[in-house]
């Protein structure tokens, strides 16, 4: 692979005197196979690599990339995006990253066995996946997609203004979605196994995720409509999170669209609530050396105890809000950088899965919600999603539903929250996974 | 884009180990944005994106790889590594001879990179200055211009060549109201295939006042029902419903794999006979229109229901093959970088005859939906929601409170029987993206105003 870094080095050589230049240049390395009926569907192996340039004059600011890292290309981009900084408005706060003592986390994210397993070995996962699912039980009638996948990526920052930082992660997974049918009806069910290499995926944990978890729905009907008891399965309180994260943007809180302006070190959430974001964990799929402005990642206590403790924020946000950017600058080259939340985790409970189900009389358990882009309104708070999943009723899982909705507010289910589990796991979506107890809950059906 | 003579050769590369079917797909795309934010133009974006994919099929398995280098080294190295799913396979001499017309003029007036970035820039603070005077209530405004010009060219081993050169421009704003309910937002947005001309017939402080007045509305707004009711949706407001309702149903890569519950039901009455849906990639300057879709084939008009009955799905260009069918130009891909699954275009719903507003009359009770946000299905299920970003009560056949957004849920093959009144006035409804298995594309949808009779809304009220 070119060197990133002299790349970005490259670029930044480049600044005219009296501007600020910041190049952001990755690079990786993706494979995809797709296996179905026994063969292989599709296989697609790349490597694609780009650069976004940033400058800044006399607070305004200018962005141009380029999906290649073409010398001549890049020149041009930088024209342009110095053409592109006329046209904006001064700002006394915009400006790029400066060093700030914060060590870089020492995380090993690339291991050398990603790199040497050979591609026919990625095609046989994919087809055993597939095999393995079929296997599994004998409704499975068809698998829309049984895949494996894999990337390896390197990033450098450089900026006029002394950043110079890279760095370096990889990932693969297997995921399938199996459809099931009995008695006429039909349900589509997914499964998930994510390392950082090949030698720790889970296939017996995809598959059976991926079929028990659809076969369970077979002959859900639509329920009434009520309050309840929710428990989240894990990836549900994980898409969960990953709203919520948006709304602790100190981008968000300074500009008035977030419910949480203001409300520093009070009360908003329940005592069980703890929440903080940590890409400094080697075990989250969000872990990472440098933020999006070379910048060190670092670990940001959101909320403790169900007390608001801060927000997130990138340079820009820091210096208006007359705080120190916290290294939550997110971004891929085709974008300049805004505030993100990686690897939001919430601090786990004491009781398992099976104990949160144990003691709850009446609820349901919410197995997958949909439409959270159209249902869920981040500035207002407003929820309502789709949901299936089954009723839980003296402590065991019955009857499933499907069809339905639960519905709250943000504000509302943070202080509803009656218990975190003790299950977490780190996703690939970005946020930990953990089993969730809300209470008071809108069940919207029939 | 490419000389002719290299696409040819680059082909042979890719069937040298036995492909039977080879294809190069080079795009070439610009885009240019700028956005207003807090009152002030944060920043203005260009960007440049240029490459080609080339796939190389043997039997039922697709080999893929994709490069930003469009020398003849870097295709003919793309061409060798999606042609390594071939390796088992004999190899031979193949002959390719392209005919086609590789490059297309561009069907706009006024394109993109001919406007001066500061008349760009001028539409954001206009529009911003609207929104803020439509009432005080109105804390925080954003505004977004978006233009992008995409050429493409398409050659496979069948001989096929075409190209399209597709410009499209987009504008939007949203507003945050705040108030002792809290926060609220309304947003307004609106996109053609077009140049800069879109804005000859579109006023962007009326667009900045439209979205203010939907934020500063919903402040008053009431929790949504939660609970089944009849549903009007406003016409251009709602074409979604079918995007979900159906539209992914009836993708043929999902019909295939008994990934959807349309799966088998050609011919049968699968809709109230006042729902004829089409998906038109045909339709002058929409959203998801164009001259060929990324497999190189013109795009068409395809009626998918009639009358209430089942006529077709859409195809991509392999599935067709497979099938021996025509092909229905639905074969489409986010960018050079992507393999090419079936899409939508434009799906809508036909006109119908009732007057709209005699339709909310005969409601005694109900909600009015003026707009609906973005939606999501399972296609095996042919459960979706969607959600409603502005909506109102129906009490007694009159348009009355608003109320706070919500999902609606329900299931494809049920709702579409359920519509029981369609209006007589059609529109096409703001651009959108559809998501599909990681790709976004472009996509128009519309109808006329129509009831449900019944459908779950995820509101909290009781």
């Amino acid at each position: 692979m070119n060197d990133v870094a002299g790349i970005a080095a490259l670029v930044v050589s480049w600044a005219h005197p009296g501007e600020d230049v910041e190049a952001y240049v990755s690079r990786s390395r993706t494979t995809n196979v797709r296996a179905y009926n026994g063969d292989v569907e599709s296989l697609s192996s790349a490597e694609p690599a780009g650069a976004g340039v940033r400058v800044v004059v006399g607070g305004r600011q200018g962005f141009a990339w380029a999906g290649t890292l073409d010398e001549g290309v890049l020149k041009e981009a930088l024209e342009e995006a110095r053409d592109n900084a006329a046209f904006g408005q001064p700002d006394e706060f915009a400006g790029l990253a400066t060093p700030d003592g914060v060590a870089l986390p020492v995380l090993d994210l690339v291991p050398s066995e990603l790199a040497a397993t050979p591609t026919s070995a990625k095609v046989e996962l994919a087809l055993e996946l597939e095999r393995a699912t079929r296997a599994r039980d004998a409704r499975v009638t068809g698998i829309r997609a049984a895949t494996y996948a894999d990337s390896y990526g390197e990033v450098a920052v450089a900026t006029t203004t002394g950043i110079s930082a890279v760095g370096a992660a990889a990932m693969c997974y297997i995921a399938v979605s199996p459809i099931v049918e009995a008695d006429g009806d039909t349900q589509i069910g997914s499964g998930l196994s994510a390392a950082r290499a090949p030698s720790g995926l889970d296939l017996d944990r995809a598959v059976t995720d991926g079929v028990d978890r659809a076969v369970r729905l077979l002959g859900a009907r639509k329920p009434p409509s009520r309050r309840v008891t929710a428990v989240f399965d894990p990836d549900v309180t994980a898409e969960f999170l990953a709203i919520l994260g948006g709304t602790l943007s100190g981008d968000a809180v300074l500009k008035g669209r977030s419910f949480f302006a203001g409300r520093e070190g009070e009360r908003v959430a329940s005592a069980a609530v703890t929440l903080v974001s940590d890409p400094t964990d080697a075990g989250s799929f969000d872990a990472g050396q440098i933020d999006g402005e070379g910048l060190a990642r670092r670990r940001v206590p959101l909320i403790e105890g169900g007390h608001l403790q801060g927000f997130l924020y990138d340079t820009a946000s820091g210096r208006r809000a007359g705080r120190a950017s916290t290294g939550s600058a997110s971004r891929g080259y085709s974008s300049a950088p805004t505030v993100g939340a990686p690897a939001l985790t919430l601090a786990p409970g004491t009781r398992s899965r099976a104990e949160l189900l144990a003691s709850l009389d009446d609820g349901v358990c919410v197995q997958d919600v949909s439409g959270l882009h159209s249902g869920v309104n981040p500035v207002s708070g407003d929820f309502s999603v789709g949901a299936t999943g089954l009723a839980v009723r003296n402590g065991a899982l019955a009857e499933p539903f499907r069809e339905a909705t639960i519905a709250s507010t943000l504000q509302r289910m943070l202080l509803d929250v009656a218990e975190v589990g003790a299950d977490i796991e780190w996703l690939p979506g970005g946020p930990a996974g953990v089993t969730l107890v809300v209470h008071d809950v809108s069940l919207g059906g029939a | 884009m490419l000389d002719p003579s290299l696409v040819t050769d680059v082909l042979h590369t890719a069937l040298r180990t036995g492909g039977e079917f080879a294809e190069v797909f080079a795009e070439d795309a610009r885009s240019s944005t700028a956005r207003l934010d807090d009152g002030r133009v944060e920043e203005v974006t260009s960007g440049r994106s240029r490459g080609a994919g080339i796939r190389v099929v043997v039997g039922d398995t697709t080999g893929f790889a994709h490069t930003a280098d469009l020398s003849p080294a870097g295709l003919h190295a793309a061409a060798e590594a999606a042609s390594a799913v071939a390796r088992h396979g004999g190899g031979g001499t193949v002959t390719v001879a392209l005919s086609g017309e590789p490059s297309r003029a561009p069907g706009v007036r006024v394109l993109p990179e001919t406007v001066s970035k500061a008349d760009k820039v001028a539409l954001l603070t206009r529009a911003d200055a609207a929104a803020r005077a439509a009432g005080s209530g109105v804390r925080q405004v954003s505004a977004t211009y978006a233009d992008s010009r995409r050429r493409i060219l398409v050659a496979n081993s069948d001989g096929l060549m075409a190209g399209d050169d597709q410009v499209k421009t987009r504008f939007a704003v949203q507003a945050v109201a705040s108030g002792d309910t809290g926060l609220q937002t309304g947003r307004e947005s609106h996109g053609l295939a077009q140049g800069f001309e879109l804005f000859d017939g579109f006023d962007v402080e009326e667009a900045g006042r439209v979205a203010a007045e939907r934020a500063l509305t919903k402040l008053r707004a009431r929790p949504a029902p939660s609970g089944t009711l009849p549903v009007v949706l406003k016409s251009g407001g709602g074409g979604v419903l079918f995007h979900e309702a159906c539209g992914h149903g009836l993708e043929a890569d999902l019909v295939g794999k008994r990934a959807s519950v349309f799966a088998g039901r050609l011919g049968e009455q699968v809709a109230s006979p006042l729902v004829t849906l089409v998906d038109d990639g045909t339709m002058p300057s929409e959203w998801g229109t164009y001259a060929i879709d990324d497999e190189g084939h013109p795009a068409s008009r395809n009626v998918l229901i009639q009358d209430g009955v089942l006529t077709d799905y859409m195809y991509d260009f392999l599935r067709a093959r497979s099938e021996q069918r025509p092909v229905s130009a639905n074969g489409r891909r986010q960018s050079y970088r992507h393999l090419p699954m079936v899409r939508m275009t434009n799906t809508f719903l036909v006109n119908g005859t009732e007057d709209p507003d005699e339709i909310v009359r005969q409601t005694p009770h109900g909600v009015y939906v003026a707009q609906l946000g973005g939606g999501q299905v399972n296609t095996t299920t042919g459960d979706f929601v969607f959600g409603m970003t502005e909506a109102y009560l129906i009490e007694d056949g009159r348009i009355t409170e608003p109320l706070r957004d919500a999902n609606l849920i329900g299931n494809g093959p049920e709702v579409l029987t359920l519509i029981d009144v369609v209006g007589n006035d059609f529109a096409m409804g703001p651009p959108g993206t559809c998501g599909k298995d990681g790709q976004g594309v472009p996509v128009g949808d519309g109808q006329p105003t129509l009831r449900v009779r019944a459908l779950t809304i995820g509101g909290t009220a009781a």
